[in-house]
């Protein structure tokens, strides 16, 4: 396994980590079909920190899930690396998860019996493989939890819980990892702290973070914005500002209200 | 407050389920056990009711235990007697009876009948030259010594016909008779699937009393005339040695003893139903403890909104009570159709009378009431605990957690009642057999101690399982926190299970002990290579003995033979033996003199177990006069004191002291020891000098040891079936608390599958939790079961010098393993939900 934190950050820019095309996604059959995703094509390149958004049902969490082996797809591709999702069973796709992807979910889903460092090393445990200590120590340090290894969640902030969530899915050295919605959960000034890690760890150490969002502040951390509007992909933003971000999305609310 | 209560039943209908099935089945076993015991009931007092229709006022020999009069057996009631009881005022006739045990030899020789009751007894023709009581359907009744009248229902089992020749025996020589007749008859003995045959009268009188005797005379009364004016007229014909009894009295007595040994049975039943429905109670009062934590939010808002603390304690027991009525009726219904299922299979199996079903109002009302009140009542302490949730909990995202100050308290009441219980046991042990009361105490103060402590003990106990769970990896740790993650839910899972294996193990360690302990009495005293009885226990003919003493291959031999006595005023029973031969017969310990002299014809020397010297004041040299049977005195010496055993205690003393006194002597075993010692080939030659007899029974010390075994293990056997009931619902508890487990914990497994532990991951943690849960229990029952039937042990060690504690390892590892089956299967259902749960639904933020 190649170490993304080692690479050179521009000879890497161009590598794709992951890839959707022509990504269709249909829930229900028949009167009651609901097209999620529709023919969704998309490159989410290595070391970059694309944020997605768009309005409630635009397709964004599906599009996440799709792309991260949590949910089925019905129809086109997803790529991970060079490994195609569609068609995979559950047993493949559960230990491509466990070793190429890693995950911060917007409730922390931290074990509440394990400490702060068991819960980091969590994926690890599963796979049965030892830490890089060399490595653990870097990002516990990044985003400053040393003093509270041996805690469990439930002595920790909101704020510490999701940095715990986030070193979890770093510590693996995943090719890609999906936040979704990661600061849905916190007060202002520690989602600040969770987003600048999330930052730090694509610039710093080459990371590929891909994160679902409706803050236009926590988008604005983001390299790329990708508006999703039913189930399509309406916008494609490079280095996007909150303001920026903030006036694309009260088009949409604009025109959703026309329509 | 009910609507509310209502819906939250109907929207946890499958969180319900596993409660409901645990009250079912207590209920059901209850239910069940009072369908069945009142069918039999009613159906075998009708039957035996129906035996007293045609009986007015019966006569039986009665011997008052005044002093003066010679002990032993009243003599039978005389020819003589009959006749003047037939011709008293009001009386319409009479009919003698004569009866005793009597074996029939099917074609292959063995035993006719159910082995219930093999009975024989004279047919008394009346005036017409017919007994009404056993109706001839073909042939005709038996004349003379060689013919027999057989029961259809015998007749039908063993093939014979009118004409045939029946081997049979009475009182252990073969005869042969030719059937002369079939009949029928209502006795609910036969009708219960018992053998039945039909000599002549002096026949009979030959074979169970004396010539010219009856054991029984029934007197009719005639048309007009009362029961009780016919016993008064009869009375007075009446000499001291016989009574009358009306047959209404009779009829009476006979329901009220049916009824006493079904209530007997009944209560045996219920409280092994008692046991389940106990266990039960852990199941109910965890389902609602988690219902109510999981509803913390919603009750809060109700509390916010002004609902009252009780209204919210009663919005948990209306929930209780409806899930317990529900349990209730269908209980109920499974309870019927058990109480029908056991009716057909005991009928067809011919061991009780025909009868219909009887569901009386008080199985209905009793069934409902138990399930209700037990559900109502498990479910009080969590609806209690509803009560005090606070009105802030509905605004606060995370309630709080148990706090373990709590459990500090609680262990320290653990502690206090585990240690009396312990001191009370102990305290028993040492006091010896008078210490049942405090031991039984002690073993309720344990028990409940152990309850209370058992949220303390799964920490340090599980964790000592860490090393083998970590075998599995991620799996096995995952598994071992979350049993100890809520103490107090893995606790009450784990007592449950506790209960049942507690009972199983200490009911098999005192059954293994006191099976060793009576094994060794009766094998270890007997230097004998057989003993000869009846295989129906009854009396053996002296004829047996005789026939044993003559065998060429016989070296030494000696009966048992069985005597009354008067001594002192008191009724005691005298042993007759071959004085000269018993010493090489038996290993009886002497703590003072011996067998010597015994045998010495006219010496009047008899030897005499501790117990009864003790009882007596004797010693070795002590005399003692005793009156005989036929009323003549005699005197006895002292010659020697053993240490009795179950069959050899009491006065033993040569046969030719008894002789003289005794018209009709009967032997309870013959003593054998042969030329090569016992070997199977000695055996079938002794059965077959005996005549292939299927009445008599050669045992040699490895069939007497088996004999107690069998009778041991049927016994725990059928302990061990009544006990399944309560591991059942053991089972059910274990499925209950992990389907709630993982219904609480769906977000993190939901976690768990996003970060890449794959289903089989998922399902072994949770089988591995269910383990780790049974297994507990298991062990803390084991430990428990072992610890009382040590205590047991030493209280019966104490009144059986030959108790030693018998560890049954093999069996301890089975109930081990069958706790680690127990987890397995419980495991099954929550694993394979847990493993196919929505990954996207579950790791959604609520």
């Amino acid at each position: 396994m190649t170490s993304p934190h080692t690479g050179v950050l521009t000879a890497t820019r161009a590598t794709v980590a992951a890839r959707a095309t022509d990504l269709t996604k249909v829930y229900g059959q028949g009167e009651t079909q609901v097209v999620a995703l529709d023919q969704v094509s998309v490159d989410f390149r290595q070391a970059e920190f694309t944020a997605i958004m768009g309005p409630s049902g635009s397709g964004k969490s599906t599009l996440m899930h799709c792309m991260a082996g949590l949910d089925a797809i019905s129809r086109g591709s997803a790529l991970i690396g060079s490994t195609e999702l569609n068609g995979l069973k559950d047993k493949k796709l559960t230990q491509l998860r466990r070793d190429k992807i890693g995950f911060i979910f917007q409730a922390f889903n931290l074990l509440p019996t394990l400490t702060a460092l068991e819960n980091i090393t969590l994926p690890m445990d599963i796979a049965g493989r030892k830490p890089d200590r060399q490595w653990l120590d870097q990002v516990v340090q990044t985003v400053g939890l040393s003093g509270r290894l041996k805690h469990r969640p439930a002595q920790l902030s909101g704020g510490q819980q999701q940095r715990v969530a986030v070193a979890r899915a770093l510590a693996s050295q995943p090719e890609i990892i999906f936040a979704d919605e990661p600061t849905g959960n916190l007060d202002s000034r520690s989602g600040a702290e969770v987003l600048g890690f999330l930052r730090n760890s694509v610039r710093e150490l080459g990371q590929t973070v891909v994160m679902v969002t409706h803050d236009p502040v926590a988008a604005a951390y983001a390299d790329r914005v990708i508006f999703l509007a039913d189930g399509r992909i309406v916008d494609d933003m490079a280095d996007p500002t909150a303001d920026r971000v903030l006036e694309r999305m009260k088009g949409f609310d604009a025109r959703g209200r026309v329509s | 407050m009910f609507r509310t209560a209502l819906r939250n039943v109907l929207a946890h209908k499958a969180r319900l389920l596993m409660t409901v099935l645990a009250v079912m089945l207590g209920v059901a076993f209850v239910s069940g056990t009072l369908v069945f015991t009142s069918t039999l009931s009613d159906a075998t007092q009708k039957s035996s009711q129906k035996g007293f229709d045609g009986v007015d006022v019966v006569v039986q020999p009665h011997r008052s235990d005044a002093a003066g009069t010679p002990p032993g057996k009243a003599p039978g009631l005389s020819q003589a007697l009959l006749d003047k009881a037939g011709k008293v005022p009001g009386a319409a006739g009479a009919t003698g009876t004569v009866d005793g045990f009597t074996a029939i030899a099917d074609k292959k020789g063995k035993l006719a009948g159910n082995g219930t009751s093999s009975r024989g007894r004279n047919y008394y023709p009346g005036a017409d030259g017919k007994d009404a009581r056993f109706p001839m359907t073909s042939g005709t009744a038996p004349k003379g010594a060689h013919e027999i009248a057989l029961d259809s229902g015998t007749a039908e089992k063993t093939g014979y016909k009118v004409g045939d020749t029946v081997r049979l025996s009475v009182d252990g020589p073969v005869r042969e008779a030719k059937v002369s007749g079939i009949f029928t008859t209502d006795d609910g003995a036969v009708s219960s699937g018992g053998s039945l045959a039909l000599f002549d009268t002096a026949t009979a009188q030959k074979l169970f009393a004396a010539p010219g005797e009856f054991s029984e005379i029934d007197v009719k009364a005639a048309p007009g005339t009362s029961q009780d004016a016919l016993k008064a007229a009869v009375d007075k014909v009446l000499p001291d040695t016989a009574e009358s009894v009306t047959g209404q009295k009779m009829a009476d007595d006979q329901a009220e003893m049916i009824a006493k040994s079904m209530d007997s049975m009944k209560t045996g039943l219920l409280v092994f139903a008692g046991i389940a429905l106990f266990v039960g109670i852990f199941i109910i009062a965890n389902t609602f403890t988690m219902l109510v934590a999981q509803r913390t939010k919603e009750l809060a808002l109700m509390r916010a909104v002004g609902a009252s603390r009780r209204q919210v304690t009663r919005s948990v027991l209306i929930e209780a009570f409806v899930v317990g009525a529900v349990a209730a009726v269908t209980g109920l219904l499974a309870g019927i159709g058990i109480g029908a299922g056991l009716r057909a299979l005991t009928g067809a199996l011919g061991a009780v009378p025909e009868g219909p079903l009887v569901v009386a109002p008080s199985t209905v009302v009793v069934s409902l009431l138990v399930g209700t009140v037990v559900t109502v009542l498990a479910a009080w302490l969590p609806g209690r605990r509803a009560a005090k949730i606070p009105p802030v909990a509905a605004m606060n995202s995370v309630h709080a957690a148990a706090t373990t100050k709590s459990l500090v308290v609680r262990n320290a009441i653990g502690a206090v009642l585990a240690g009396a219980g312990i001191a009370c046991v102990l305290g028993a042990t040492a006091i010896g057999a008078d210490g049942k009361g405090l031991m039984a105490l002690g073993a309720g103060l344990l028990l409940i101690g152990v309850f209370v402590l058992t949220p303390l003990l799964s920490r340090p106990l599980i964790a000592a399982a860490a090393p083998v769970l970590r075998a599995f990896g991620i799996s096995g740790k995952l598994a071992r926190q979350n049993a100890v993650r809520n103490p107090r839910r893995t606790a009450a899972t784990a007592s449950a299970l506790m209960i049942g294996l507690t009972l199983v193990t200490g009911l098999t360690v005192i059954a293994g002990s006191v099976q060793k302990g009576v094994d060794k009495m009766a094998t270890d005293a007997l230097k004998a290579d057989y003993v000869v009885g009846m295989a129906s226990m009854g009396p053996l003919s002296p004829d047996v003995a005789a026939k044993l003493a003559a065998d060429p291959q016989v070296t030494a031999s000696s009966p048992l033979r069985n005597a009354a006595a008067r001594i002192g005023g008191e009724t005691e029973s005298l042993t007759g033996v071959d004085g000269k031969a018993i010493g090489e017969l038996t290993n009886l310990k002497f703590t003072a003199g011996s067998f010597d002299g015994l045998g010495t014809p006219g010496s009047g020397r008899a030897v005499v177990d501790s117990g009864t010297a003790k009882q007596h004041g004797w010693q070795v040299g002590s005399s003692f006069e005793t009156t005989f049977e036929d009323g003549r005195k005699g005197r006895l010496t002292v010659s020697g004191v053993f240490e009795g055993n179950d069959m050899l205690r009491g006065i033993l003393l040569d046969t030719s002291e008894l002789a003289p006194h005794q018209k009709h002597p009967t032997d309870a075993q013959v003593m054998v020891k042969t030329k090569g010692g016992a070997s199977e080939a000695a055996k079938d030659a002794l059965t077959e000098s005996l005549g292939k007899n299927p009445a008599i029974a050669v045992q040699d010390k490895k069939d007497v040891s088996e004999g107690i075994a069998q009778m041991i293990n049927l016994m725990l056997n059928m302990l061990y079936g009544l006990l399944a009931m309560a591991v059942v619902v053991a089972v059910l508890g274990v499925v209950n608390t992990l389907a709630m487990s993982v219904f609480e914990r769906s977000q993190e497994i939901g976690m768990l599958r996003a970060i890449g532990l794959d289903r089989v991951g998922i399902k072994r943690m949770v089988r591995l939790e269910s383990l780790v849960i049974a297994l507990f229990g298991g062990v803390l029952g084991i430990g428990l079961g072992v610890f009382f039937g040590w205590a047991a042990g030493e209280l019966i060690g104490s009144s059986m010098s030959t108790y030693e504690l018998v560890l049954p390892w093999g069996r301890l590892g089975i109930f081990l393993a069958l706790a680690a089956v127990v987890g397995m299967l419980a495991a099954l259902w929550p694993a394979r939900r847990a493993a196919k749960l929505n990954m996207l639904e579950a790791i959604k933020a609520e």
